[in-house]
């Protein structure tokens, strides 16, 4: 209404900017309003209006505050031809005119506001003024009232006083009178048993009786009041003493004690001795039970009575003389931390020989749930007795247990480990049934491996009990840390696969190395699970151990690589092992073949010797066993045909030189310059050197080994003619099949060449035998 | 360095003996015998001129058969004992024979090598030391350290002790004993340990090794398995008198104390295949050569169970120059047992080696094709070991 009241103002205010403006119409109406805004406050037209980069100053512009007709015009008359100045002129006079419009029209506008505002406030007038006399008339009648009021307090004012005084009489005639009553009151208390109501009328009254003893009726009342309360000391200690009552109300006895004033000191004293009392008895069921010979609860039961019986003994004992004898202060927190350490300790003697009789036992989720039970217990004394070290001890306890149990578990892997290996050994040495055969190897091996798998995971189930969540002792720095990285992850884990690693490479170098004790398929089948575990199963292990037991520890932990590397290196020298032992085994056969043969008188070969033909067989049967755990592995490319080769070496033009019967002393140079030469291009044999995981790999190991040892128990004998046609005859045999299993066949030809070499160099008169007739007898054989 | 380089001499024929001739301490000088079924054997004696790196060799013909071991008497150097196989019509049989080699050969010879072949001279029987009763004769050794009376031959399963008397010409069969056990027991090599007054001589026999008391011909100590299979050779220690030396088919090379028969001391596994010979050196100790049928002849340091395992202890006040002082010390820190070189100049298996009796820092190796090669101690580790 104000706004409105004040609204022909701004009639006036264009009134000093029309002057013939040369902007369009929508611009100059946009100004317009921009100016009305302006003048009333608003901000919006002020920044549109000037932001143009003008110079407000300017006295040229016509919107300006600072405008001068007369420069505007001396410009405009300067600068502007004359056209351009009447276009100005007839533009301006088109402004000024719509400005005028412009101002009338609003002019209208805010009259009638302006109208209707002066009839309102009229109206308002009348109104207050009733308002007025009504005010003044409550003024009055309040004044009135003030005055009433003021009076009757007065009135009442002597009459108040003397109610107060009578209830102060009052009350000191009921002390008075309880004081007189009160050694009846407690002589009867007493012998109602009601101690507690004795002790509290008993201090209620003393410092009163302390204060007016020198009157003689109080005195006579403090005297009696005095004997009564000895009596009641008295019987009070005499219950105390009594004992059988509980700790409760035990603590009771004492604190009313206290409240009559008995010296503190030895109270505390004698509530320990009692508490002991107690707490012994406790213990000593605990011992019963523990026994010489247990017929023992288990050990979930034995810790929970423990933990009900001597804890929860000891906890209201501690919680008993805190709140007792708090004001004997440090000395008493000290006497109280003493008593629960040698009791906390008889206890956990007591815990530790009932724990280790739980050693050898499996169950870990019934040792936890006990572990935690008594670790949870002994918390609440913990936090009492800070000083007494019982939460540390029951750590400690909690910690060696757990490490036991990891050693135990250790142990039980091992011996897991080792029983498998005995089971393989069974079947491996079970007799097979015609037509029935026994579990293969590949199936051992699964067998085996998934064995140990299975024990690993459920040992790391077991021992993740220990850092389960719900478990109180879960959080400990140990449990958190040290558990899981070097308990777990290095000692069982990374322990047992190293001890396997030795276990398996211990049946390498066993003292009796004849191979008999050691069945070699469990060489084989060990090897394999190493390489087994190099590629994936250690690695997958060690995730498993990882993921369960988050390790928090920065603590040094031994890397996959190396335990993959030990494992390794365990698989190569198992599988080397085995190539030894078997091809051992098949050197006896030949050496044995070689070294008790009459090679001078025998006769002429019709047959290929059948220990050859063992030779090949056992070949075999070690290509198929290898062949069930090994892959087959590289070969060199060979030749379209090999089977069809004969020996062409001895019976080419080169063949007649070497044994040709020539008696010049160059004969025998030849010789050996052939055969130095023939070395010269072949490459040296390492005979025992290290295999690779692969069936061609290890069966070349074994033929090398063998057809060594024929070569160098042929060179130890003399042969006769028919003796060298023989060894022709078993070589060829032996080439026609042996070549198969070798990565390289070249291998077995040198070696069975160098065999008959030597043998016709061991024979006095060397004829060969035809080649056609060796291979006739040897397809026929 | 170039007089490093190994020297190569080859002969025509197989073999598989050599020895030094041990009763020669000036000149190295080795003897080898042939193994032919076709042709006369010989036994080439070769000279080795250290200083100008020359092979000067002298052949003599045995035409007893062919040789599968050779020992040279301590006492007299013309004086040497062979083994060897006498084939005839069908029969194999192995004996052995004290030979006299003719008096101008007996310390070399100052003339040309080359007409070996023209000039071969014969070997004058001396005595036959078997009886055909006792079976094939597989090694023969000498008494160390004696006159050259005292021979030891191993055949079959018996061991003989022969007295040679009037100037080796007659042997007599002085005492024996014999191994008795289940299966055919042969004694494959032996050994005359030069300690105890020469009176104990060691056999290996399948995998077990035998010690055996000269006196009165008993069994004084025995390895069973010490060897997984076959013992081919063993050796005592010239300087420790309870430790000897063994190699076999499983490759391996053992130590062995043999007042303690249970473990070997140490356990060398160099050798890809059979170890067949294995010698120590006759004046330092640590220095071990093995021979095996990988073509390898491997030369090691076992310098912690020599007898100085700390290095040689210098006694001698000479040792005035505080540079050499320094290197003394150097030298006293324990040192570590290592192959010091592996040979590999032959193409066939070796069957024997053996040190020279004259020059502590050589050897001869040799093959079965007939290849002799002789090599030296490496300077460095001589000049460690004296130094």
């Amino acid at each position: 209404m104000a706004a409105t009241a004040a609204g022909p103002g701004p009639a006036s205010g264009p009134g000093d900017s029309p002057e013939g403006p040369e902007a369009e119409a929508s611009e100059r109406r946009r100004k317009a309003h921009g100016m009305l805004k302006l003048y009333y406050g608003l901000s919006e037209g002020e920044a549109a209006g000037r932001s143009a980069g003008l110079d407000p100053l300017d006295p040229t512009d016509l919107n300006g505050a600072h405008f001068d007709p007369e420069v505007y015009l001396d410009k405009l008359r300067r600068e502007c031809p004359l056209a351009q100045l009447m276009d100005s002129e007839t533009d301006m006079v088109r402004q000024i005119r719509a400005l005028d419009s412009d101002m009338q029209t609003l002019v209208y506008e805010n009259y009638n506001k302006f109208i209707s505002a002066t009839d309102t406030i009229r109206k308002m007038k009348n109104d207050f003024r009733k308002m007025e006399d009504e005010m003044d008339r409550l003024a009055t009648n309040m004044a009135v009232i003030t005055d009433f009021s003021a009076r009757i307090s007065a009135t009442l004012q002597d009459r108040h006083e003397r109610i107060t005084k009578l209830a102060g009489v009052h009350a000191l005639l009921r002390k008075l009178q309880f004081l007189f009553e009160l050694p009846s009151r407690l002589t009867k208390c007493v012998e109602l048993g009601a101690y507690g109501q004795a002790v509290r009328y008993q201090g209620r009254a003393r410092a009163v009786l302390q204060q007016y003893q020198h009157l003689p009726s109080f005195r006579a009342i403090q005297d009696d009041c005095q004997v009564i309360t000895a009596r009641l000391a008295q019987q009070l200690r005499q219950r105390f003493r009594e004992g059988g009552s509980g700790a409760p109300e035990q603590a009771e006895c004492v604190e009313l004690l206290l409240a009559l004033g008995e010296p503190a000191e030895e109270l505390c004293e004698e509530f320990l001795a009692h508490a002991r009392g107690r707490l012994e008895e406790e213990l000593s069921s605990l011992e019963a039970e523990l026994g010489p010979s247990p017929p023992a609860p288990d050990v979930l039961e034995f810790t929970d009575r423990g933990g009900s019986g001597f804890v929860g003994g000891l906890c209201q004992v501690a919680a008993a003389f805190q709140e007792l004898f708090a004001a004997q202060g440090p000395a008493g927190a000290e006497k109280l931390a003493a008593f629960a350490r040698e009791l906390g300790g008889r206890y956990f003697v007591l815990v530790e020989r009932r724990l280790a009789q739980e050693q050898g036992g499996g169950d870990n989720s019934l040792l936890v749930r006990a572990l935690d039970r008594f670790h949870r217990r002994l918390r609440a004394p913990g936090a009492l007795l800070a000083a007494a070290g019982l939460a540390e001890a029951a750590t400690e306890i909690v910690e060696r247990v757990a490490r036991e149990r990891l050693g135990h578990h250790l142990q039980s892997l091992r011996a897991a480990f080792l029983g498998c290996l005995t089971d393989v050994r069974q079947a491996l040495a079970a007799p097979r049934l015609a037509g029935k055969e026994g579990p293969s190897l590949a199936d051992l091996l699964a067998n085996v491996a998934s064995s140990i798998l299975s024990h690993i995971k459920a040992s790391l189930a077991a021992v993740h009990l220990f850092t389960a969540k719900e478990v109180s002792f879960s959080n400990k720095p140990y449990f958190r840390g040290e558990f899981c990285s070097q308990g777990v992850r290095e000692g069982l884990i990374v322990g047992f696969i190293r001890s396997m690693c030795q276990t398996a490479q211990s049946f390498c170098d066993s003292p009796g190395e004849k191979g008999g004790a050691t069945p070699p398929a469990l060489l084989l089948l060990l090897s394999r699970l190493c390489l087994d575990y190099e590629t994936a199963t250690i690695s997958y292990i060690l995730t498993l151990t990882d993921e369960q037991f988050l390790v928090q520890d920065q603590s040094p932990v031994t890397p996959v690589s190396t335990l993959c590397a030990e494992a390794r290196e365990t698989a190569r020298r198992l599988l080397t092992h085995y190539v030894k032992v078997q091809g051992l085994v098949i050197s006896q056969m030949l050496r044995k073949s070689v070294e008790t043969r009459d090679w001078l008188s025998t006769l002429e070969p019709r047959n290929v010797r059948a220990v050859m033909k063992r030779v090949v067989e056992d070949t075999t049967a070690i290509d198929v066993q290898v062949g069930l755990l090994y892959e087959e592995g590289v070969r060199k490319a060979q030749s379209s045909d090999s089977s069809k080769r004969t020996f062409s070496v001895y019976s080419s033009s080169r063949q007649q030189g070497r044994y040709a019967p020539s008696y010049t002393p160059s004969a025998p140079m030849d010789t050996n310059l052939l055969s130095n030469i023939q070395k010269l291009f072949s490459e040296r044999i390492d005979v025992f050197s290290p295999v690779e995981f692969n069936k061609v790999s290890v069966l070349t190991g074994i033929i090398k080994i063998s057809l060594k040892t024929l070569l160098e128990c042929v060179r130890l004998r003399t042969f006769g003619r028919f003796g060298l046609q023989q060894v022709q005859v078993d070589c060829h045999f032996l080439q026609l099949y042996l070549w198969r299993f070798v990565a390289d066949e070249e291998l077995v030809h040198l070696l069975l060449d160098e065999v008959v070499a030597s043998a016709a160099l061991r024979c006095p008169d060397p004829v060969p035998m035809e080649p056609s007739v060796v291979e006739v007898i040897c397809e026929r054989g | 360095m170039e007089d490093d380089a190994p020297v190569i001499y080859g002969l025509e024929f197989q073999a598989r003996a050599l020895t030094p001739q041990t009763a020669e301490a000036d000149a190295v000088r080795f003897l080898v015998g042939t193994q032919s079924l076709k042709y006369d054997n010989q036994i080439h004696i070769i000279d080795f001129d250290d200083e100008n790196n020359i092979i000067n060799k002298n052949v003599l013909l045995h035409q007893a058969g062919e040789i599968w071991h050779i020992s040279a008497s301590p006492a007299d150097k013309g004086v040497l004992a062979t083994c060897y196989n006498k084939t005839s019509d069908s029969r194999v049989q192995a004996r052995a024979a004290v030979w006299r080699m003719p008096k101008e050969l007996e310390s070399g010879s100052q003339e040309s090598p080359d007409d070996s072949a023209s000039t071969a001279q014969t070997l004058e029987l001396l005595c036959h030391l078997d009886n055909a009763a006792h079976g094939s004769v597989a090694c023969v050794t000498w008494e160390p350290m004696g006159d050259g009376k005292k021979v030891i031959s191993l055949a079959d399963n018996h061991i003989l002790l022969w007295d040679l008397q009037e100037s080796s010409s007659q042997a007599v069969l002085a005492s024996s004993a014999s191994l008795e056990g289940k299966g055919q027991l042969k004694f494959t090599s032996g050994r005359w340990s030069p300690h105890h007054n020469c009176t104990q001589v060691a056999t290996a026999s399948d995998t077990t090794l035998r010690g055996w008391d000269t006196r009165s011909m008993s069994q004084i100590y025995c390895i069973e398995n010490a060897h997984a299979q076959l013992v081919r050779d063993l050796d005592f220690n010239p300087n420790k008198q309870y430790y000897l030396a063994s190699c076999g088919d499983d490759c391996k090379v053992k130590f062995w104390d043999t007042r303690n028969v249970t473990e070997p001391v140490r356990t060398l596994e160099e050798h890809s295949h059979w170890v067949w010979s294995v010698r120590y050196n006759h004046s330092h100790d640590q220095l071990v050569l093995t021979g095996s049928s990988d073509s390898r002849v491997i030369l090691s340091n076992m310098v912690s169970i020599s007898s100085e395992p700390f290095g040689h202890l210098v006694d001698d006040d000479d040792a005035s120059d505080p540079e050499e002082h320094h290197a003394d010390e150097k030298s006293k820190e324990p040192l570590q047992d290592n192959v010091i070189a592996t040979y590999e100049e032959h193409e066939d298996s070796v069957y024997a080696v053996d040190w020279s009796s004259a020059d502590p820092w050589l050897f001869a190796s040799l093959s079965y094709d007939g290849r002799l090669v002789i090599n030296r101690v490496p300077r460095a580790l001589k000049y460690h070991i004296l130094l």
